[in-house]
């Protein structure tokens, strides 16, 4: 693509304006997170009390293993449900596959804040139904059940269905481009067609897998608007406990969180990068040869 | 075979009717549903929208103009990041991303600790004696309009019977500028957190032009202004609707940021639903009147996005 010219002197200020604007207060908080003292505009001194404070505060590090464990979890299996959802879709006839497609993309496409409210909904009313239904039983056949409500299992039923939709998304165009004439091949070779699936089809769309994973893991330690209307009272991600802590009073704990959550990302992009790199190399090897 | 493996999503078709399209449903049901006591189907809960036309129309305003300064800003920077040698443009796009996978409650606590009255920017304003400055202009133009006041406007009012007094109380004694929990404040809040969803898809659209279109157009004698009018712009309107689509989605139905960077007084969308289902002011009813008319704005948002083509794929990637 060649839109003429180079840049000029105007057009590299106003990208290194931008690029400040999007930088600067991520640095300041950074910075800030050193601080001694307990502001976020001054500087008493260097310090490293703020990450200590941070290890000790029980809220934050509960915050911290609700994510990675609802995380996690919702990862796994919202990878391995994808990955059979995108190979069943493929597999559809057009005219179901195309509603189903539109369907899987609904919380994609919807505004968080409505799909977390419909969820929310969701399970207030199905837990007022089932809590009301126990109830019935205790009183006319002296049986008991557990009643229901809001929490960690909800949470992670809510993550679940907001990743699988992005790992169906990011696998599908690896099965278009797979030759289907490789399925029959293994088999007519002797496969069952249990072993086509797992010697033929996973081994060819596991790239679409991977990065399916890593989106569907990126969105759920992002999220915050759908985990706060689906985690209930007692369940808090750690986006949860920084949005409750920023309406009192401003703290540089959170810039501590802050700059190891930017620092992990760093180092993952940085991971990603150099693994991409090394394929891309090793992959032009072959071909040279 | 084909049809074996079909059923492997069978399960996943089980989870998606019920945890995205009843939860959808129940949403619609309850729109239209009375408020206990009452019962059965009603219209009361859209009707009862009208008191809070002005949370709308504020949500509107604020969204439309954050929407149009993530255009003016990232239409230019990502024409001038195509013009870019390719391992600028790489690292260019990294480095767009890269916030974005820091939590948007991070990135918008960073801006209350910049805006705040003893904040970064205000310490930095009276270190360089801009407040001071701003106080004297203020005291300028409270003695400028006094002398207005007495001498032109009195002479007109007498003539014309009109009672025309321009503000003389500006204040002459301010220590910091009010920033934060301001509306200005919100509308910054989501260009910083929203500007790289306007980027990407403008930025993909401009790389993919086909250069023997712009080759013609320049062989054909029109100057690279013409040739960016006549052909790079309009053929890069898809990425500008998508842009736009994923900018103004989210600004729209923002609440965490208006409570963060607004102060939570003045509400707008995301913050009047917030409340009807955890908040004070339960009302699952009106709230999800309220959603079903968040998603119809959503539908034709995208409607008209992929009336336009391409673009979807974009979202993915994020």
């Amino acid at each position: 693509m060649n839109l003429g010219s180079r840049p000029g002197l105007f057009s590299r200020l106003f990208t290194a304006l931008v690029f400040i604007f999007l930088y600067a207060p991520i640095f300041l908080l950074i910075i800030f997170s050193f601080n001694a003292g307990n502001s976020n505009s001054v500087w008493h001194g260097f310090s490293l009390h703020w990450y200590g404070e941070l290890f000790q505060d029980r809220l934050i590090m509960g915050g911290v293993y609700t994510t990675l464990l609802v995380s996690l979890l919702a990862t796994a299996i919202a990878t391995v449900a994808g990955t059979f959802a995108a190979i069943g879709f493929y597999n559809m006839r057009r005219r179901w596959r195309e509603p189903l497609m539109v369907i899987n993309e609904i919380p994609m496409i919807n505004a968080d804040i409505v799909t977390g409210v419909s969820l929310c909904l969701f399970f207030v009313a199905a837990f007022a139904a089932w809590n009301g239904f126990v109830t019935w039983m205790e009183q006319t056949y002296r049986l008991t059940a557990p009643r229901l409500e809001l929490g960690f299992a909800t949470l992670l039923i809510a993550h679940i269905s907001f990743n699988i939709p992005y790992v169906v998304l990011a696998i599908m165009p690896k099965l278009r481009q797979m030759d289907k004439n490789l399925i029959d091949a293994a088999q007519d070779l002797g496969c069952t067609w249990m072993q086509a699936f797992w010697k033929v089809v996973v081994p060819e769309i596991k790239p679409g897998i991977v990065n399916g994973m890593l989106i569907a893991f990126t969105m759920s330690v992002d999220d915050f608007v759908i985990s706060y209307f689906t985690a209930g009272p007692k369940t808090s991600t750690l986006a949860m406990v920084i949005y409750s802590m920023t309406k009192k009073r401003v703290t540089p704990k959170i810039n501590a969180v802050s700059t190891l959550l930017f620092g992990a990302v760093l180092l993952l992009l940085i991971v990603v990068n150099v693994r991409q790199a090394r394929q891309e190399k090793a992959a032009a090897k072959v071909r040279r040869r | 075979m084909r049809n074996k493996l079909s059923w492997f999503s069978a399960p996943y078709v089980v989870w998606m009717a019920l945890f995205t399209v009843a939860p959808v449903i129940l949403v619609v049901i309850y729109a239209f549903t009375a408020v206990p006591p009452a019962e059965g189907f009603t219209l009361d809960n859209f009707l009862r929208m009208k008191e809070f036309a002005v949370v709308f129309a504020r949500s509107f305003r604020l969204a439309l103009i954050a929407t149009f300064i993530c255009l003016l800003i990232g239409y230019p920077l990502s024409y001038f990041l195509a013009k870019e040698g390719p391992s600028f443009q790489k690292i260019a796009m990294v480095l767009i991303m890269l916030p974005m996978w820091m939590n948007f409650l991070l990135r918008t606590y960073a801006w209350m600790s910049i805006l705040e009255n003893n904040g970064f920017l205000n310490r930095m304003f009276a270190a360089l004696g801009i407040i001071d400055l701003g106080n004297l202009i203020n005291g300028g133009l409270n003695s400028l309009c006094a002398s207005l006041n007495e001498g032109v406007l009195a002479w007109l009012n007498a003539r014309l019977g009109t009672a025309l007094l321009l503000s003389t109380d500006r204040a002459t004694d301010m220590t910091y500028f009010r920033m934060l929990y301001t509306q200005g404040a919100v509308v910054l809040g989501m260009v910083y957190n929203y500007l790289p969803f306007m980027i990407l898809p403008i930025y993909s659209v401009i790389i993919k032009l086909d250069n023997s279109l712009l080759e013609a157009a320049r062989d054909l004698g029109a100057s690279s202004a013409r040739v960016f009018r006549k052909v790079i712009f309009p053929l890069s309107l898809p990425g500008v609707l998508s842009g736009v689509t994923m900018v103004f989605v989210p600004s729209v139905s923002t609440f965490a940021i208006s409570k963060m960077l607004g102060g939570g007084t003045k509400l707008l969308l995301g913050d009047l639903i917030e409340l009807q289902f955890l908040g004070g002011a339960y009302n699952p009813y009106l709230g999800s009147a309220i959603s079903l008319v968040m998603m119809v704005i959503v539908v034709v948002c995208m409607y008209v996005m992929n009336r336009f083509g391409e673009g979807e794929e974009q979202a993915v990637v994020l």
